[in-house]
């Protein structure tokens, strides 16, 4: 049976009189993977912000009711120095949290438990963006927000970085809420692709969307992208 | 030791436990400068209640909780940023203080002066502190986490001005008795200096906090019982004995390195 998680509709998001984000309308569905991409400035963070309950906004923005979202920001500013263990950062979440269960939620994103004596600032942004996904994950979300999750990281960790999501998706039948710049992950990953310039441009399966005049028109003609040919 | 000490230095010691515990949310936070506005913003209140007769902390509280509203409120209504905010209130307040304060109470009022508490406003301290190191302790981890990312702290469904608006709270009420200690000029160094030098050494937060809480008590300690030999105004020694503890912190931190 298909079920909506999630419907938005007729969303404006106004700073200082400045529309970020006017007439955005879409619905998700439990288990898809659906990508928002778009060029710097677009709005897609905010849209972001938005479906985290973290901006105000105009129109309506309806999750299912009881529904669990796991967030993994984007980037965090965080001092190397910072005197808090990776250990310390997941209990930080709340009071039901057990070695077990961290121990669990590291498993599932690939890190050998001895990072957990580790600090949190001192280990790589790689490393960290896992360890946020494993924080995130560790309450068994029904859906997980993600901000640019490969934003700082090589691409080598992006890749193993994507394909720990696409099973995690599967394994735990997530929702998955993607913001993007990555065209090949997009293509290859997600159910279905938004793609925002301030509105919405496009809506729908990635090899329908992402073709060469429709990109044109997001990134204003200028952006190469490689077209996989399956 | 003299006996007459040990009311001074037990008060001097859980004021200044609390008030490193609140620092030590200060450091991880960024907001180090904020203690110092804060203590300056108390001074005209402190002026106002000596002029009045009244007992100073009262001026102080009342001060501060009306600067932490506007600070609080000028923060999420507006671009401003805090910084520039508290260094607006922060002059104009010190200002005003000044002006007001009654001449011979104006070096206490920004130098402090422990020693000439009543054994009554001690108690009141002491149990305040208290309770405010209870507070600190049961929201720390909803504090700390707040301070690394309020996006995810607000994914789990902390509520972010509010958990803000209390800790503010909670640090004006640690300055308004810190500042009988230590006074208005140095108050913000009660609330930072223990926690900058913790985080100098401290890997993990419960060590931080740990290390903060003993350094601020060690100096505050040492202060009192310093400045009673040498006969010496407490709050500056207590300032110059935790850059001390500082500087070894320093040390320890670089010879890891």
């Amino acid at each position: 049976m298909v079920m909506k998680i999630l419907s938005v509709k007729n969303l404006e998001i106004e700073i200082n009189s400045v529309k970020i984000l006017e007439d955005i309308n879409f619905e998700i569905n439990k288990g898809d993977v659906l990508a928002i991409i778009g060029p710097n400035g677009a709005g897609k963070t905010m849209l972001l912000r938005a479906l985290l309950g973290l901006e105000n906004y105009n129109g309506e923005i309806k999750w299912a009711p009881e529904i669990k979202i796991g967030y993994v920001p984007q980037r965090m500013d965080i001092e190397t120095d910072i005197p808090l263990t990776v250990r310390e950062f997941f209990y930080l979440r709340d009071a039901n949290i057990d070695e077990v269960k961290i121990k669990e939620a590291l498993a599932f994103v690939h890190l050998d438990e001895k990072i957990l004596n580790s600090g949190f600032g001192e280990i790589s942004v790689g490393q960290r963006q896992r360890v946020l996904i494993a924080w995130a994950v560790i309450a068994k979300p029904d859906v997980l927000l993600f901000d640019e999750p490969t934003a700082d990281v090589d691409i080598v960790g992006q890749k193993s970085i994507y394909e720990m999501l696409h099973k995690l998706q599967h394994d735990l039948n997530l929702t998955v809420i993607l913001v993007s710049h990555d065209l090949n992950i997009v293509y290859k990953y997600s159910d279905k692709v938004i793609c925002l310039n301030r509105k919405k441009i496009c809506e729908g399966a990635p090899n329908e969307i992402l073709n060469t005049e429709r990109l044109l028109e997001i990134y204003g003609g200028e952006k190469a992208f490689y077209h996989h040919q399956h | 030791m003299d006996i007459n000490l040990l009311q001074p230095i037990l008060t001097a010691a859980f004021v200044a436990a609390a008030a490193s515990l609140v620092g030590s949310f200060a450091i991880l936070k960024r907001m180090a400068l904020v203690g110092d506005a804060m203590s300056h913003v108390a001074l005209p209140g402190i002026a106002i209640a000596l002029l009045l007769n009244l007992n100073p902390f009262l001026g102080a509280i009342v001060f501060l909780a009306v600067a932490i509203v506007g600070i609080w409120f000028i923060q999420y209504r507006s671009n401003l940023s805090i910084e520039t905010t508290v260094g607006v209130f922060f002059t104009a307040s010190l200002a005003l203080g000044a002006l007001i304060a009654p001449e011979h109470e104006l070096l206490e009022a920004l130098l402090g002066n422990i020693t000439d508490l009543s054994w009554q406003e001690s108690l009141v301290s002491i149990i305040l502190s208290i309770v405010l190191i209870a507070v600190i302790l049961r929201l720390r981890k909803k504090l700390a986490l707040s301070m690394v990312s309020s996006e995810m702290a607000h994914s789990i469904g902390i509520k972010n001005k509010r958990l803000e608006f209390i800790y503010l709270m909670i640090f004006a009420l640690v300055v308004s008795l810190g500042i009988r200690f230590v006074g208005a000029l140095l108050m913000g160094s009660l609330v930072i200096i223990p926690a900058a030098s913790a985080k100098n050494i401290a890997k993990s937060l419960n060590s931080f906090m740990g290390l903060s809480v003993i350094f601020g008590v060690l100096a505050a300690a040492a202060g009192i019982y310093f400045s009673s030999i040498y006969n010496l105004t407490p709050g500056p020694i207590f300032i110059i004995i935790s850059v001390a503890i500082f500087i070894v912190s320093l040390v320890i931190r670089g010879s890891r390195k």
